[in-house]
């Protein structure tokens, strides 16, 4: 899709100079300039902890820049709070939304500026009208009466955007719009985008993806480390170069692995339906194999049932009907600890939630399927110069940094040495099999490729690998084989080296392989 | 048949001196939750109401004045708990414990600092206490004035529950203080101030279960003795876990309570069970109903977890 | 300077600091009404520190609040909150008056029975209401408050039953036998010069380091506090979630029953008839939260509680009233409660200065 500007060069909408935040002695933002202009679609790259949400925080008003200028329409501006950045027509969309679960799309989108009668009661109906036209305007479909929980995460968004055009904002902050969205959202996205800019709205784009950036934004400014790079014209750069500048060296997307050939049949999973937490049926007879030595990429929008399938898988979930066998074992609805037991461990998609005990010490965590085994316990006695030596190996061998961190709680690591250290425990478990479900997500540049290296290492090893992920990416460079999930259904299966993103993209929508 | 009609009418009158304690009590203890912040300190709360409510109806003479006095005890240390727990970011359910331990210390401290070492204060004469409607239209025991000649605010305290559930789902600031307590990070993105709310509904609070208190020295007994409140502020708390955290269904818990206690008032005088075991029954009732029919309680997402401001 | 920054950074020091804005509050109050604080608490300590005899009192009335204390921190640590310590102790007073009364027994053999049966009654009190929980979802502090209510009941209804209640009258049991009694023999007790001093405090320090060393120690204390920091990482690494949390509980309960029995066969010797709960559950709370949830720590915390509620009934002495030490307890609890924020002040406090 090729993008035309609507970039108003003489009107300067936002300039933000010389900001610097800082969070105790940590620096998140180093002197970093922006200018915007009026239907400017203004991208922000960095990696993750770049900084680039702390600077979207700090011109949305929620944090208080700790030196440095803000100029609204050319006059200074000092916000004491996101109310004032809202009376300056700025709003911002969070990459987690920000939408109350049990309330209505309409009261979601009114809160806090509700019409009212008499000042106290709020107006319900004149609010759903207010709604309607609104989205009507933009070409943006929500149900105004539908509850938040009910609704998709693509319409999610849209009620977001609305929330922000409802408060009269002229500019817009997306934070990673993209995330969690198939491709055909995305370029439905990227349509409301060219609407509102149109309509001499400005779009400040906050994002790791090169290709959208290229797609659809004027400009870019580059952030590594809390420091400003450079600000460029989009028209005039390529992919490799915003990722370099990114980076700060050269980036070798491409993972190397050898060539291999799979083995017997390790997972395999037929006719599995099961529900989700609404009782609303989300696997509708999935059918899946994983074989010895190859690696089968799992990709989907979120919310297709990915997530019941690995809960399923890993135990923490009960599966109405259908079969799985790991290695011709049953392991149909068991529990966690028996499914670890026939040969399956994990990576978890939510490392603070299902990877770790963050307020225990690294040392237990990396012991936490095997505290009763000796040479951890004897006789219900814990042994604690066993459980530390064991730690300061796998930690000396997953380089989890800082070293000496053995006894203290893991959850005053970094989340990339976090995430080394459910590496550490799962891969040196020695099983048949690993589900990796979004094994990268949040991770900087490096740790991707250290997770990624880990990856491949156990398909090479001839172990079976189950990879869930949501970034299309990750799947097609390490799968030897991709499997498309639609609507609880497997909808699609292409050899990895053959895939095609469009394709892919368009299995993942739901459309059958045979039909394109 | 006779005999029917007066115990009805009986049940219904001990029915409506059991509940608006713990109706206020619930209430209240509606939008501190529904805010997100845990209060088990309503007991302490209604405590210290009952003590200055009877006080200053000991000092004013006047039932109403008194009666909001008590609302405004309970209130301030609504605000030590909001301070607490919203400023200061502390765990709630020690807060809650300490203003416990604070209400029913400080109220028997005073007691005894103001009536010459007394645990009770003096009694009132019924002028000072609330005023009863009816007063003498029905004949003394019968039907009508059982049912109809009790404390006005035995009625009002319905009413009340009404304007709380209107408030709860028809004003702005009902629809902010769910919110608050759903996702406080996303009514501060949009500028509400989650503190405000907070403070607001936890005043509030306080202040409705010091007005629950204060009903029971002014309007159910004359005076403040050490076990006025005697657990009241815990079932109250039960009401709205019951009551799924709304004001209708914590209305519809408080007069399930209400009238168990009023069974066990009745049946108490017939001396054929203990009463004792009689007095279990609104716990057990508890238990099975929710064993039944309610099953998982849903309290709010953000209940009970100190929200810190990003700045 | 680094000394300086050592007691900053200890909760030890917030604490002590706590108590000592908890007294200064009470201070205030007792100024209000009149009273001199230097007569007020130079009578608490008097009270607590003049004689041995009183040191040994203040142990007799810290034993049950250790028991509860500990039932409470144990329950911390492994994330469910018992707020039905209360119930549990009731039960387990009852359980072990019960059996003192009715049950011949040789002595010793006598009040392990009544023990046991303490901790039985107090565990299956906790067990129901855990067993409520992961059945059925219900809120455990509901069912706590409930259950509470419901012990109460329960023990003035098995007071008045004929064949333990006292003959003749009065609102409580029978004693119960000698064989079932803890205290200590005469000896001792003449050498303390203290006749109600029994073993009930001994009791409850092997309790707290039993308790020490199954929480920091062993396997099970390792399974029960990961489920109390993260339920759902535990279940993700294959521990039974659901048993536990019922583990959790029922041990919680047994010790808030151990309280209930050395209460009863070494101090009252019988049950009253219960005018209002009597709070030790709660007590158990604050004792909890003053040792930090740690179970050594609830010694001294339970010792410095009991000598606050010992000393504190010998404040009448003086016309002041006893309850002073409630708004006392009242507030050190909340100033524990905000003791980070204080931390976090007096750091950068320090810090700037440093700076500077």
């Amino acid at each position: 899709m090729s993008h035309q500007s609507h970039m108003d060069k003489n009107t300067m909408v936002i300039e933000m100079r010389d900001i610097v935040k800082k969070f105790g002695d940590f620096t998140a933002n180093d002197h970093i300039n922006l200018t915007l202009h009026k239907g400017e679609v203004h991208a922000i790259l960095g990696e993750n902890g770049a900084g680039k949400s702390t600077l979207m925080n700090v011109l949305c008003g929620l944090y208080h820049p700790t030196s440095g200028q803000i100029f609204v329409d050319g006059k200074e501006v000092h916000m004491n709070g996101p109310r004032d950045a809202i009376d300056l027509g700025i709003g911002m969309v969070h990459q987690h939304f920000m939408l109350i679960q049990p309330f209505t799309v309409t009261d979601n989108i009114i809160l806090g500026i509700e019409p009212t009668k008499a000042g106290v009661v709020v107006d319900e109906k004149l609010a759903r009208q207010k709604v309607l036209e609104l989205s009507e305007r933009y070409g943006m479909k929500v149900d105004p009466d539908a509850r938040i929980e009910d609704i998709s995460v693509g319409m999610q968004q849209r009620v977001e955007i609305l929330k922000v055009l409802y408060r009269g904002s002229k500019v817009l902050i997306l934070d990673e719009p993209t995330a969690s969205l198939t491709p055909q959202e995305i370029d439905e996205l990227m349509q409301i985008i060219d609407n509102l800019t149109k309509d001499g709205k400005s779009v400040i784009l906050i994002t790791h993806k090169l290709k959208e950036i290229k797609a659809c934004s004027d400009t870019c400014t580059v952030i590594r480390q809390g420091k400003y790079i450079k600000t460029v014209n989009v028209a005039d750069v390529d992919e490799n170069e915003m990722a370099a500048m990114m980076v700060g060296r050269d980036v070798n997307f491409k993972v190397e692995k050898k060539a291999m050939t799979p083995g017997d049949v390790v997972l395999d999973i037929k006719d599995l339906h099961a529900k989700d937490y609404r009782g609303i049926e989300i696997l509708r007879g999935l059918d899946l194999n994983v074989r010895k030595g190859e690696i089968v990429g799992l990709c989907g929008v979120d919310g297709n049932g990915q997530t019941e399938l690995v809960e399923v898988l890993t135990g923490l979930k009960k599966a109405e009907s259908g079969s799985i066998t790991m290695l011709g074992q049953d392991v149909f609805n068991k529990t966690p600890h028996e499914v670890f037991e026939a040969g399956v461990s994990s990576i978890p998609a939510d490392r603070q939630k299902h990877g770790l005990v963050l307020d225990f010490s690294v040392e237990d965590n990396l012991i936490v399927q095997h505290y009763d085994e000796a040479p951890f316990s004897k006789h219900g006695i814990l042994d604690r110069s066993v459980i530390r030596s064991n730690a300061t190996d796998l930690m000396e061998k997953f380089d989890v940094r800082p070293r000496g961190a053995e006894g203290k709680p893991a959850g005053t690591l970094s989340g990339g040495n976090q995430q080394k250290v459910i590496i550490a425990r799962e891969v040196t478990n020695d099983k048949d099999l690993l589900i990796a479900f979004n094994p990268t997500r949040g991770l900087d540049v490096g740790a991707i490729e250290f997770v990624h290296k880990y990856i491949v290492d156990q398909r090479n090893k001839g172990r079976a690998v189950l990879l869930v992920s949501f970034e299309l990416d990750e799947i097609m460079s390490l799968s030897d084989r991709i499997e498309v999930i639609f609507d609880g259904e497997i909808t699609g299966s292409v050899a990895g080296a053959d895939a095609d993103e469009k394709e892919l993209g368009f299995m993942m929508a739901g459309g059958k392989k045979n039909e394109n | 048949m006779g005999s029917l009609v007066t115990n009805l009418g009986l049940l219904i009158n001990a029915t409506l001196i059991a509940t608006p304690p713990l109706l206020f009590a619930g209430l209240g203890s509606c939008f501190s939750e529904r805010s997100g912040v845990v209060n088990i300190g309503i007991e302490g709360m209604m405590t210290i109401g009952a003590f200055t409510g009877a006080v200053a109806g000991l000092y004013t003479g006047n039932g109403w004045i008194a009666f909001l006095c008590g609302g405004l005890a309970g209130a301030i240390l609504g605000l030590i708990h909001a301070i607490v727990c919203i400023s200061f970011h502390a765990d709630q359910t020690i807060a809650g414990t300490a203003i416990n331990f604070l209400g029913s210390g400080l109220a028997l401290f005073l007691c005894k600092a103001l009536f010459d070492n007394s645990s009770d204060t003096p009694a009132l004469d019924t002028t000072s206490k609330l005023p009863k409607i009816f007063e003498g239209v029905f004949p003394v025991g019968s039907f009508g004035s059982n049912v109809l000649n009790v404390y006005g605010v035995a009625y009002l305290v319905f009413v009340l529950a009404f304007v709380c559930w209107f408030v709860f789902y028809k004003t702005k600031f009902g629809s902010h203080l769910r919110a608050v307590g759903e996702h406080p990070e996303a009514c501060e993105s949009i500028g509400i101030d989650v503190y405000r709310v907070r403070y607001t509904c936890v005043i509030l609070s306080g202040f409705m279960a010091g007005l629950g208190g204060a009903f029971v020295t002014l309007a159910t007994i004359n005076q403040f003795r050490p076990n006025v409140i005697v657990g009241q502020g815990f079932i109250a708390i039960a009401a709205v876990i019951f009551g799924k955290f709304t004001p209708h269904g914590t209305t519809w818990a408080c007069l399930l309570f209400g009238l168990c206690s009023g069974i066990k008032t009745l049946a108490s005088m017939s001396n054929t069970v203990s009463p004792n075991l009689i007095s279990m029954i609104p716990y057990v009732v508890t238990i099975i109903a929710l064993i039944l029919f309610v099953g998982r309680a849903n309290a709010p997402a953000a209940n009970g977890k100190p929200f810190v401001k990003a700045r | 300077m680094k000394t300086k920054k050592g007691i900053l950074d200890s909760n030890l020091f917030y604490t002590i600091l706590a108590i000592v804005i908890g007294f200064a509050i009470g201070a205030i109050f007792l100024l209000i009404a009149g009273i001199s604080p230097a007569v007020a608490y130079g009578k608490l300590i008097d009270s607590v520190f003049s004689k041995p005899k009183y040191m040994v009192w203040t142990l007799v009335y810290a034993a049950p609040v250790i028991f509860t204390g500990l039932s409470v921190a144990f329950s911390f640590r492994t994330g469910v909150f018992n707020i039905g310590a209360e119930g549990q102790y009731i039960v387990g007073s009852v359980a072990a008056c019960v059996i003192g009364i009715l049950v011949p027994l040789p002595p010793v053999i006598h009040p392990l029975v009544c023990i046991l049966a303490a901790a039985g009654a107090g565990c299956l009190w906790s067990l129901i209401v855990g067993v409520l929980k992961t059945k059925r979802g219900i809120h455990e502090v509901l069912s706590f408050i409930m259950f509470n209510w419901i012990a109460y009941y329960l023990q003035n209804y098995i007071v008045n039953i004929p064949i333990i209640h006292k003959k003749g009258g009065g609102e409580a049991t029978e004693n119960i036998k000698d064989t079932a009694r803890i205290i200590f023999p005469d000896g001792i007790m003449k050498a303390l010069d203290c006749t109600g001093a029994h073993w009930g405090f001994i009791f409850a320090v092997i309790a707290a380091i039993i308790i020490f060393i199954i929480i920091e120690k062993t396997t099970l204390g390792y399974e029960l506090k990961a489920v109390g920091f993260n339920k759902n990482a535990a279940e993700f690494a294959g521990i039974n979630v659901n048993r536990s949390m019922l583990t959790a509980l029922g041990i919680s309960g047994a010790l808030a029953g151990l309280g209930g029995a050395v209460q009863t066969l070494g101090m009252a010797g019988r049950l009253p008839q219960l005018a209002a709960q009597e709070g030790y559950g709660f007590e158990g709370i604050t004792v909890a939260l003053i040792a930090g949830s740690n179970p050594l720590g609830c010694i001294f915390s339970g010792i410095f509680y009991g000598a606050m509620k010992y000393g504190g009934s010998k404040l009448t002495m003086v016309k002041a009233p006893s309850e002073v030490v409630n708004i006392i307890m009242g507030c050190v609890i909340i100033f524990i409660a905000i003791s980070q924020v204080f931390k976090a002040i007096f750091t950068s406090i320090g810090k700037k200065r440093k700076e500077a």
